[in-house]
């Protein structure tokens, strides 16, 4: 599903985030991007969800060289990733049901069929009866299980979190991830960047560590840290 | 999926969204709509004042007219002759005979009460026969006249030489004035409003960020924004040509009292032209504003 070949990326400021990485991640998988700050984990994410083009090297996604994807066509390959972040970006002003509908709205689905999915998605993340608080309303969990609700909303592909947990109590946490692995289990991709060794411990999914723009290790059911 | 055309639902979507983001953001609104409605009322404030400048100027500027004095010996063949000479001019518009006799009475006239002085002139009246000689352009007046001038059986030409020379100076120089000073308006009223839609997109580029992030296309992005960009300056231009009128009306009906013989401009044409154009620069500045300001947040 996701293909680097020989990826590089320089920053203009002459940083070097990316070296020359080669990475395949298949359909189906549940992947932990694990490495220290600077190691390059948010320019991979960047890479894939085309923020960023790499100063060399290719990208694939679903098939699609997305290097050579036109400018027109990246909103409509987005809409087949999720987007999970650490500091949730919901939208302060609308409603934890609003802020999914959002999503929907955006790839012009009928007021009707938005009425019929966004319970079902609240529901599914557990937040049946919360749908008409606004996010300052909620706790930083709740907040993170709406995000996770608008980026699955649409069926993507793939989701992509970024240190998903980070700002969450380990408790609120574990909950979170089972709720990424009822979505895996669906047959969603997911690709997880986190600093939680806990988590990646007790999860025993495929670990790719980053180092200096380098994969430095990736095994399946890897862990965190591996003790040499 | 793939390219997706103008969908019913996105569109029940734009307007939606303009409508709820102007409620949601309506302090901002409120002084958006103030900046547009101050702007152009001074705008179109202006407009008024060149439009009547450049009414006095030309009424100033129709007055002026050559008086050609005949010589005595020139016969009626001779004078209708010499008419014809100076209408051929293509500058000239009309050209008028004065009868000495005419011109006494006029002189008459002008002395009023005290035309009395003049009865001696009766019996031996010593003012030439003259034609009066209207040109086209005011400017045209000093050349046209020398070369009347120049032609036998004309005496001598008045115009009021180098007062009217003084006068087209300053009616030039009031309608450069009035250029210079409306374009600068127009800028400065450009550049507020612009500023202030930038302003507002400024404080939302966070949501802007996250539709991006969402999939949505940059038209998509765009065009509540547009639309709330073509609303405020609607609501700004409307109030504004509402004031602008209203204040210029009533300053009419004032000056109809108490200062008579200036007449403002109070043809319905050109009163709507000016708010017209206020208005029509308040819904493109609005919808360019908020498509330019866009720009920059786009490109995630």
């Amino acid at each position: 599903m996701i293909q680097f070949y020989n990826v590089s990326k320089v920053y203009d400021n002459g940083v070097k985030a990316v070296s020359d990485l080669t990475l395949h991640i298949k359909k189906g998988e549940f992947v932990f991007l694990v490495g220290a700050s600077g190691a390059g984990k948010s320019t991979l994410i960047k890479l894939i969800f085309r923020e960023e083009l790499p100063t060399r090297g290719q990208v694939m996604f679903n098939g699609k060289n997305i290097i050579r994807m036109k400018n027109r066509e990246v909103p409509h390959m987005r809409r087949k990733i999720g987007m999970v972040f650490q500091d949730f970006r919901l939208l302060s002003q609308k409603t934890a049901a609003e802020n999914v509908a959002f999503a929907l709205e955006i790839t012009g689905t009928s007021g009707k069929e938005i009425k019929r999915i966004v319970p079902e998605v609240l529901e599914q993340v557990g937040l049946k009866d919360k749908g008409n608080l606004l996010p300052n309303q909620m706790s930083g969990g709740e907040q993170q299980r709406v995000c996770i609700a608008r980026a699955i909303v649409n069926n993507p592909l793939l989701i992509i979190a970024d240190e998903p947990t980070g700002n969450l109590d380990p408790g609120t946490s574990w909950e979170i991830m089972k709720l990424f692995q009822d979505i895996n289990r669906r047959g969603t991709t997911i690709l997880m960047a986190t600093h939680d060794s806990e988590i990646v411990d007790n999860m025993k999914k495929r670990v790719i560590a980053l180092s200096n723009g380098c994969v430095v290790r990736d095994e399946e059911s890897g862990v965190y840290r591996c003790e040499l | 999926m793939g390219c997706t055309a103008v969908n019913f639902n996105t569109i029940k979507y734009f307007f939606r969204e303009a409508f709820h983001s102007l409620i949601r953001n309506s302090w901002l609104s409120i002084s958006s709509v103030g900046i547009v409605t101050v702007s152009l009322i001074i705008l179109g404030a202006s407009l008024l004042l060149v439009v009547n400048a450049e009414k006095l100027a030309q009424s100033v500027e129709s007055s002026v007219e050559i008086t050609a004095f005949l010589e005595e010996s020139v016969g009626t063949v001779d004078r209708d002759e010499l008419a014809e000479k100076i209408k051929s001019n293509p500058e000239v518009d009309t050209v008028e005979f004065v009868s000495k006799e005419q011109a006494l009475r006029e002189m008459k006239e002008s002395f009023g009460e005290r035309a009395d002085i003049l009865e001696s002139l009766e019996e031996s009246n010593p003012l030439p026969d003259a034609f009066r000689v209207k040109t086209k352009q005011a400017a045209a007046v000093p050349a046209t006249a020398q070369k009347i001038e120049e032609m036998t059986g004309i005496e001598q030409v008045r115009y009021g030489q180098g007062v009217v020379e003084k006068l087209l100076n300053v009616t030039r120089w009031v309608r450069y004035a009035s250029l210079a000073t409306l374009t600068m308006l127009t800028l400065a009223a450009v550049f507020i409003i612009a500023t202030t839609i930038r302003m507002s997109v400024f404080a939302r580029r966070r949501e802007i960020g996250i539709m991006k992030i969402l999939g949505a296309t940059n038209w998509f992005v765009r065009f509540p924004f547009v639309l709330e960009g073509i609303v405020l300056g609607l609501t700004g231009g409307l109030i504004a040509v509402l004031v602008v009128d209203l204040a210029y009306l009533s300053l009419m009906d004032k000056l109809k009292i108490s200062l008579p013989f200036i007449q403002l401009v109070s043809e319905p044409r050109t009163i709507l032209y000016i708010l017209g154009s206020m208005l029509g620069l308040g819904v493109l500045i609005g919808a360019l504003g908020s498509w330019f300001s866009l720009r920059k947040f786009l490109k995630v």
